[in-house]
């Protein structure tokens, strides 16, 4: 860029996000008008993506604290301790924006932002797992998206050297326009060596390492902050270009830098760049900072220092040095090849001064630049969903052929085999993965202890739009329940929250709900949210996505080895469902799937009946007592059948038979939280009779297993027969043959 | 017996091999830096996976010209062994050391999955312990990992019997559907003529432990190891 800088007006205030009312907050703060590039920095700085203007009030209400905790939100990420004297590190984010105008690009950098921020804790990352939302797969528009994602994730993730060890995918229309990359990464590192984002110690040298910075990226940050229309494609070039080598020098360098001591602070350069970085550290830490913007490594000829400070180049930190140690931080930056360079140093005054070439370009108040404005905006339940959930699934007829219906649920592309997808990332590399993608939840080892770790994401659109409240507390449940039923304990939260636009009051009432049901549900389960991501503004064209609070759960096994999968292990077990009876139609896969209608009412969700379901689970792995468990999501009981069938190291079937009394379709794929399918060989069922009834939760046995077919009856009837070979071929040709 | 398990900027095996060198077959094991060019101390050197410089020219060609590498001629040389598994088996084309190059996978994209692989030629150190015939299940995860060969360099591996690995079916079958990246002849190993120098796409530290994909890994470091004992010492061979 050449010549002379814009004039600041509030036009171009808000040309750059902000509104008239924010532009003279800035005004009013400074008590002046500000330089362009301060106004640069607060139109990043007081992003809905950077600020959580609309969240803000309504995150409060979740519950960040616990025994565990040694960090909450707040940081480059949350940290559990495990025992041992390690701690775990995870944070899911999204990346959804940048993903729609550039798939590949959008979902690599996705990967590298949140690993970034794994490591700036100190931890090595051990897992990645990814939830991803697209439109109908039929659609080769979005059928391009997918390959864009699945390969951009492959590219960056497999490069860089984390397993890609499990998440799920979710297929719906209202998703066509704007696909959710969610990434939620899980690292390691000694409980007493977590590093933080501070500027500590007026005087300490700050320096820039990594990536050389160039002109991408720049206002991702209020690109990730709006609403698309037909014109998205446009945006492109505020989508940011990743480099997974450079990264993956980035970690070891890093790692190796933090070792000698000399690092008193480090923040990922992610969403509003160097500008996010010198803002949020000072302001953390009661100081403030100065920097020279020529000093900064560039890939650019004439970038100002607008474009610096607000470049979202990919693969770069902020660190804080102790005095005097400067030559040990160049030295291993040096050996790893990358840029290590001082651009300034923490002050006393709490002020970001940035200077170029000694003259100064912008003089602002590092706490007016990290404290955005908040808002309580009105909210409102959509005037049509109390018509939508009064819907009785039940009206419409059922089904003459209930063996051809499961064949055509276990084909539909949300519940089917994603093999095509994990087959294309690395899943086992660190050699920690002992349960790979397919089963209810991922298990990796923690190398020199027992110990394992448990970890899965979910969160269900449709669930949630009908009631945001109880459909969010599912999805924290069912997530939890996963890890549970692979015999993990639950020990932390992190979500993702994927919306529309906070300023229409139907959407923020979704959220608002949404929050409530999370924090509920965690309160329950006795979980800490440690952290997370907001995403709003996830329309195009007035068209919100379904309401997707995206709930990653981490869980801990004290003994490695006493893990479990979901698919059955031989034949003669018995076969018992855990949980509760109550299942419902409404929001189902069953009833998009076949008659392709949003509507109806949850099942009843009892928490504490969830709780003690889980708690059952979690003991009956711990002793060794089930040969397989898994939760009834998506499709209800006879779809968790048929995968339990044919997910195993090979096909086993299954005589079963379920209480009559209710309609065979709704019996079959009703939907219902706190139900966990698991099998017990016959020498074990003594003893796991006498866990289960220690557990006091209802459970019934339900058959055997057995044969190369899926018998199932309802009452008196028979309601299903089917060959093994016909279910797996219709689970696994489903998704894939769309993308064959 | 000492292992060396070389490092270059953007490879990831490496703490993988170490860790099964060192916890699983209790030997001793170091890291060395592709700027280091003396193996003096070392048995055995190992080219692990991963993107060394990130393979953004073709896999293996810029670490193919490492100091390390260069020094691996003169190793060889002086009776030393050499594993190469996924990115080092691309190194090693790359640099000379076995013949023929590992092209993109067939289908396009990256694949990692489990795989079978049948043994061919038992007459290598690494493979001594093995069975002609016998069918080991190791996983890969590769992009380029096609394998590929001139006619005339392929009768000539077959002549001094260099394939040591072909992708398999789980009974032994070597067929098309049995082939994960498309390489030549379903080819997924081979061997320099005296059979010290081993290039393999398949990760046999990823199957080195009942919990984490099998042993069968194991074996291959199993017949390494046992190859010294029936010789008695390492310098002699």
């Amino acid at each position: 860029m050449t010549g002379a800088e814009p004039k600041v007006t509030v036009d171009l205030a808000r040309a750059l996000g902000l509104t008239g009312e924010e532009y003279d907050r800035i005004v009013k703060r400074l008590g002046r008008e500000p330089s362009y590039t301060e106004l640069g920095l607060f139109s990043a700085l007081w992003s809905e993506h950077c600020a959580y203007k609309h969240s803000r009030v309504f995150l409060r209400r979740l519950p960040q604290t616990g025994p565990r905790v040694l960090q909450g939100p707040g940081e480059n990420a949350g940290a559990v301790d495990i025992g041992d004297g390690w701690a775990v590190v995870f944070k899911i984010e999204s990346h959804n924006h940048p993903s729609f105008i550039e798939p590949f690009q959008g979902a690599a950098t996705g990967v590298g932002g949140i690993l970034r921020d794994i490591f700036t804790m100190g931890a090595r990352p051990i897992a990645i797992l990814d939830s991803l939302r697209f439109g109908d797969p039929d659609d080769p528009k979005t059928r391009k998206l997918i390959e864009g994602v699945v390969s951009g994730i492959s590219w960056y993730g497999n490069c860089f050297g984390c397993p890609t060890v499990g998440g799920e995918m979710a297929f719906a229309p209202e998703y066509a326009g704007n696909p959710l990359v969610n990434v939620l990464c899980v690292g390691l590192v000694r409980a007493d060596e977590i590093f933080r984002a501070r500027a500590a110690g007026v005087g300490n040298p700050v320096f820039y390492v990594g990536n050389k910075t160039g002109r991408d990226g720049i206002h991702g940050a209020t690109m990730a902050s709006a609403t698309f229309d037909e014109h998205a494609e446009e945006r492109r070039p505020t989508v940011q270009v990743g480099d997974p080598f450079t990264e993956k020098l980035l970690l070891e360098a890093c790692l190796e830098a933090m070792r000698t001591g000399a690092i008193v602070g480090i923040q990922d350069m992610g969403a509003a760049g160097l500008a996010c970085c010198t803002s949020e550290m000072p302001a953390r830490s009661g100081t403030g900072m100065e920097v020279e913007i020529s000093r900064v490594p560039q890939r650019e000829w004439g970038m100002t220092p607008y474009e610096i400070l607000l470049s979202e180049s990919q693969e770069r930190m902020l660190l804080v040095a102790a005095r005097g140690r400067e030559e040990e931080i160049r030295r291993v930056f040096a050996k790893w090849e990358l840029d290590a360079v001082q651009i300034g140093q923490v002050t006393e005054a709490d002020e970001l001064v940035v200077r170029e070439r000694d003259e100064v370009v912008a003089r602002v108040p590092v706490a007016a630049l990290a404290d955005g404005p908040r808002y309580e905006k009105p909210t409102t339940e959509p005037a049509d969903l109390a018509g939508l959930r009064a819907f009785d699934p039940l009206s419409l007829a059922e089904p003459r052929d209930l063996g051809a219906t499961l064949a055509t649920l276990l084909g539909a592309p949300t519940i089917a085999s994603k093999e095509w997808t994990f087959r294309q990332y690395d899943q086992q590399v660190g050699i920690n993965t002992l349960v790979l993608p397919g089963s209810d939840a991922a298990v990796l080892r923690v190398k020199g202890t027992r110990r394992a770790l448990a970890v899965k994401t979910d969160g269900n659109g449709r669930q949630v739009f009908l009631d945001p409240r109880r459909g969010a507390a599912m999805a924290v449940c069912e997530a939890a329940r996963n890890v549970s039923c692979a015999g993990g304990r639950p020990i932390g939260v992190t979500d993702c929250l994927n919306f529309g636009s906070p300023e229409r009051p139907e959407i923020l009432w979704q959220f608002a709900e949404a929050i409530d049901g999370i924090a509920e549900a965690c309160r329950h389960l006795d979980l800490p949210v440690v952290g997370g991501n907001v995403s709003f503004y996830n329309e195009t064209s007035g068209q919100a996505v379904l309401p997707t609070p995206v709930i990653g759960v981490v869980g801990l096994l004290e003994d490695a080895a006493r893990h479990s999968t979901q698919g059955f292990k031989a034949a003669g077990h018995r076969v018992a469902l855990l949980g509760g009876e109550a299942v419902s139609l409404g929001g189902s896969e069953y009833l998009w799937t076949l008659h392709r209608r949003l509507a109806g009412a949850l099942a009843p969700l009892d928490l504490e009946l969830e709780r003690r379901v889980q708690a059952a689970v979690q003991n009956a792995v711990e002793a060794g007592l089930v040969a397989s468990a898994h939760d009834c999501a998506e499709g209800g009981i006879a779809v968790a059948l048929a995968e339990c069938c044919v997910t195993g190291r090979q096909r086993v079937g299954a005589q079963i038979a379920l209480p009559g009394g209710i309609r065979g379709d709704l019996a079959l794929f009703g939907e219902g939280p706190s139900r966990i399918v698991v099998s017990v060989e016959p020498a074990r069922v003594r003893a796991f009779e006498a866990l289960m009834a220690e557990s006091a939760i209802p459970w019934r046995w339900i058959g055997a297993t057995g044969g190369e077919r899926l018998r199932m009856a309802v009452g008196e009837a028979d309601a299903i027969d089917a060959p093994l070979e016909r279910l797996e071929s219709a689970w696994r040709s489903g998704f894939e043959r769309h993308m064959a | 017996m000492r292992f060396a398990v070389v490092v270059f900027p953007g490879t990831w095996s490496d703490c993988d091999f170490h860790y099964v060198i060192s916890e699983v077959l209790h030997q001793p094991v170091k890291y060395v830096w592709h700027r280091e060019r003396s193996l003096d101390d070392v048995d055995c050197v190992i080219l692990p996976g991963g993107f060394s410089y990130g393979d953004y020219l073709r896999a293996g060609a810029v670490a193919g010209r490492s100091p390390v590498v260069e020094s691996l001629g003169g190793f060889v040389e002086r009776g030393g062994y050499v594993l190469g598994s996924c990115n080092g088996f691309q190194i090693l084309c790359e640099a000379g050391l076995l013949p023929g190059a590992l092209m993109r996978n067939e289908c396009l994209q990256y694949r990692c999955q489990s795989t079978h692989l049948v043994v061919e030629q038992v007459e290598t150190p690494f493979t001594r312990g093995l069975r002609r015939g016998q069918v080991l299940t190791m996983p890969i995860s590769h992009g380029e990992g096609k394998y590929h060969a001139d006619p005339e360099t392929l009768a000539l591996l077959r002549k001094r019997n260099q394939i040591v690995f072909r992708y398999a079916t789980a009974e032994g079958a070597v067929t098309r559907a049995a082939n994960p990246n498309g390489s030549v002849e379903n080819i997924a190993g081979v061997a320099s003529p005296e059979g010290t120098v081993l290039g393999l796409m398949p990760h046999p530290e990823r199957a080195a432990e009942a919990a984490i994909g099998g042993t069968d890994g194991l074996l291959l470091f199993q017949s390494l190891l046992g190859t010294l004992v029936e010789d008695g010492s390492f310098l002699k061979r």
